[in-house]
């Protein structure tokens, strides 16, 4: 069975970040939104795993509420 | 309004037992004639018992409504006569576009696999498809409908339910050993035995307009959202007989269903759909919002719920008709059995099992549908509408977007009726699937599986190798030929290549069934009267045939 991989596996953390934030410059907080929503698609389908995917919200839900 | 069908009167003839004051006890009582009702009705007479059909009014469906019938119902109709004139006066479909905005995001094709008899779909209005499903009953000696007659109350008896029957010559008492509630999303039947009928109501209302024009829209169902000419909300296109046209308009939670009914409110969003010059004139308008609910178990007694009494859902998808009529097909011939003394009781048990397990699909997907195409929070909007932007370019995103997902049959999968496989079978014909069908030859005609699957038991043989004995051994055919002479309906049919001669073979020259039921030379497979499959085995075992058949009738084999 697949499992989240949740160890670091980035080769440079930093540059990952800035790749994240500088995806949203000059966005709206509803561009910023609409962009994560198909980023969120995009790498769902990218994993295809429901599994993990379920896990990944599981672990990202905790202390929202 | 455009009138393109004129509505047939049926007049109130009092019964017999209503004129000579005197009780009759009928071994069944449908209440409803609508398409589920009638359905039940056909196929009670054609396994010989006498059934009568209550109905409240005095003509059929007034309005369109329902417009969309499938394959699987097609079949059962078809088992029962009466699908040919509803495939020739039926649109045929069976693409279905999704734009978004103005650009085409989807596109799908409800029957890629080739030579079924039936069509994936047709469009028919509800009135013309229950005039035909009249006309057929009309002709039945066994069936007694009976127009103008309310039941307002049901008494479960330890032996009978006892209804109270409204007429034009007044109330009196109808006896039933078994009542089928067919009575539609209000049954009162339902409410008088106070059950509950839970599930969820979508906040949302949508406009229906059925048009009367000459268009060159081509035979598919369009979806939209978000069109230009009704912004930030959905609509729907769908032809029908007669030059009439099915459009959908989503309208909101907050619309007023009275003055959107209205033709000064519907006229022009039909204008700014077709374009101001399209000449139309318009048939039936409603304004509906839909529920998602079922019973918890469709069996209480004697009486037994089928079709939108016992589970409805969201129009999107056609899963209200089309999981009614399975309803009808799965009950009739338990209840016949039943009746005949041939199955036990708990059998019927099964019929709620199985269509409460159809219902649940059903709920799922149109639960699905609807939350896509009316998002219930603003982060399920976002989502939508990040599928249909991403739709565009990215195929994966296309599979995402829903906008009803059309109505196939359920496999009973964990029916206690189907025989778990011992034998490994490759494809999609596994116990409790619905047979799918086949191009077969019949005594050198050319027809198709299901019409050999004639609402009774059948056994299908695929033809033996020589060194085995074949085409059909002589012990097989032996144990084949005192079945069919049993107490239970049966047929049995061997399936050849090629003609061999053989009373009742079905010949597979074009390879289909066997492709389609991952056949070799001895395997086995048991149907049910309903067309599902029930058991399948490599080799012929006569005992577990026999078990088989026991446990697909509710008598529980007691080992092997």
């Amino acid at each position: 069975m697949a499992k989240l991989m949740t160890e670091q596996r980035f080769a440079s953390p930093d540059d990952v970040y800035q790749l994240l934030i500088d995806s949203h410059r000059d966005l709206t907080p509803d561009q910023s939104t609409r962009l994560n929503a198909k980023l969120i698609l995009l790498l769902a389908n990218h994993i295809g795993d429901p599994e993990v995917l379920a896990e990944a919200l599981r672990v990202a839900r905790q202390g929202v509420e | 309004m455009h009138a393109t069908f004129s509505y047939p009167k049926y007049s109130f003839i009092p019964s017999e037992e209503q004129r000579s004051g005197t009780v009759r006890r009928h071994p069944v009582v449908v209440i409803g004639a609508g398409p589920v009702g009638l359905t039940a009705a056909l196929d009670f007479a054609r396994k010989g018992v006498p059934v009568v059909v209550l109905d409240a009014e005095d003509t059929v469906s007034v309005g369109s409504r329902a417009v969309c019938y499938a394959k699987r119902a097609l079949e059962v109709w078809d088992r029962l006569g009466v699908a040919r004139r509803m495939v020739d006066k039926g649109v045929v479909w069976k693409i279905g576009k999704v734009f978004n905005g103005d650009r085409m995001v989807y596109q799908f094709d409800l029957l890629p696999e080739p030579d079924h008899k039936l069509p994936a779909f047709i469009n028919l209005q509800q009135y013309y498809l229950e005039d035909f499903l009249v006309t057929e009953a009309l002709k039945s000696d066994l069936i007694d409908l009976r127009w103008l007659s309310r039941v307002v109350s049901a008494r479960q008896e330890a032996d009978h339910v006892a209804l109270q029957v409204e007429t034009p010559g007044g109330i009196h008492t109808v006896e039933a050993e078994w009542v089928v509630a067919c009575d539609g999303a209000k049954s009162s039947v339902r409410r008088m035995l106070g059950l509950e009928f839970q599930g969820e109501v979508f906040k949302d209302r949508f406009l229906i307009a059925d048009v009367v024009m000459t268009a060159d829209f081509p035979a598919e169902r369009w979806f939209w959202f978000d069109p230009p000419f009704h912004r930030k909300q959905s609509a729907l296109l769908h032809m029908q007989p007669d030059n009439v046209w099915r459009l959908d308009f989503q309208l909101g939670w907050d619309a007023d269903p009275e003055e959107e009914k209205k033709p000064e409110r519907v006229i022009p969003r039909v204008q700014a759909m077709l374009g101001a010059d399209t000449p139309f004139e318009l048939e039936w308008v409603s304004v509906y919002t839909f529920q998602c609910r079922r019973l918890e178990r469709f069996r209480h007694g004697r009486i037994l719920f089928a079709g939108d009494s016992a589970h409805q859902v969201s129009p999107f998808g056609a899963r209200g008709a089309n999981s009614g009529v399975p309803d009808a097909d799965n009950l009739v011939w338990k209840l016949a059995l039943v009746l005949d003394g041939k199955a036990p009781e708990k059998l019927l048990d099964s019929y709620s099992d199985e269509r409460v397990a159809a219902a649940k699909e059903n709920i799922l997907n149109s639960t699905r549908s609807t939350d896509f195409i009316t998002p219930k929070s603003e982060m399920s909007r976002v989502f939508r509408d990040a599928v249909l932007e991403l739709a565009v370019d990215q195929p994966f995103a296309r599979s995402l977007v829903n906008s009803g997902r059309l109505s196939t049959p359920t496999t009973y999968a964990d029916s206690p009726l189907n025989t778990p496989d011992g034998d490994a079978f490759a494809g999609r014909m596994v116990p409790g699937a619905p047979a799918t069908d086949a191009p077969v030859e019949r005594d050198d005609r050319s027809g198709w599986l299901t019409e050999a699957l004639d609402g009774r038991f059948t056994v299908l043989y695929a033809a033996a190798s020589d060194e085995m004995g074949g085409p059909v051994p002589a012990k097989v055919a032996e144990a084949l030929d005192t079945l069919a002479a049993g107490p239970l309906p049966l047929a049995w049919h061997a399936v050849t290549e090629r003609r061999r001669g053989i009373a009742g073979e079905l010949v597979d020259s074009a390879g289909r069934l066997r492709e389609r039921y991952d056949l070799t030379p001895g395997s086995v497979y048991l149907i049910r009267p309903d067309q599902h499959i029930a058991a399948r085995w490599r080799r012929f075992d006569a005992a577990a045939l026999s078990a088989a058949l026991n446990r697909a009738i509710g008598r529980r084999a007691t080992g092997r």
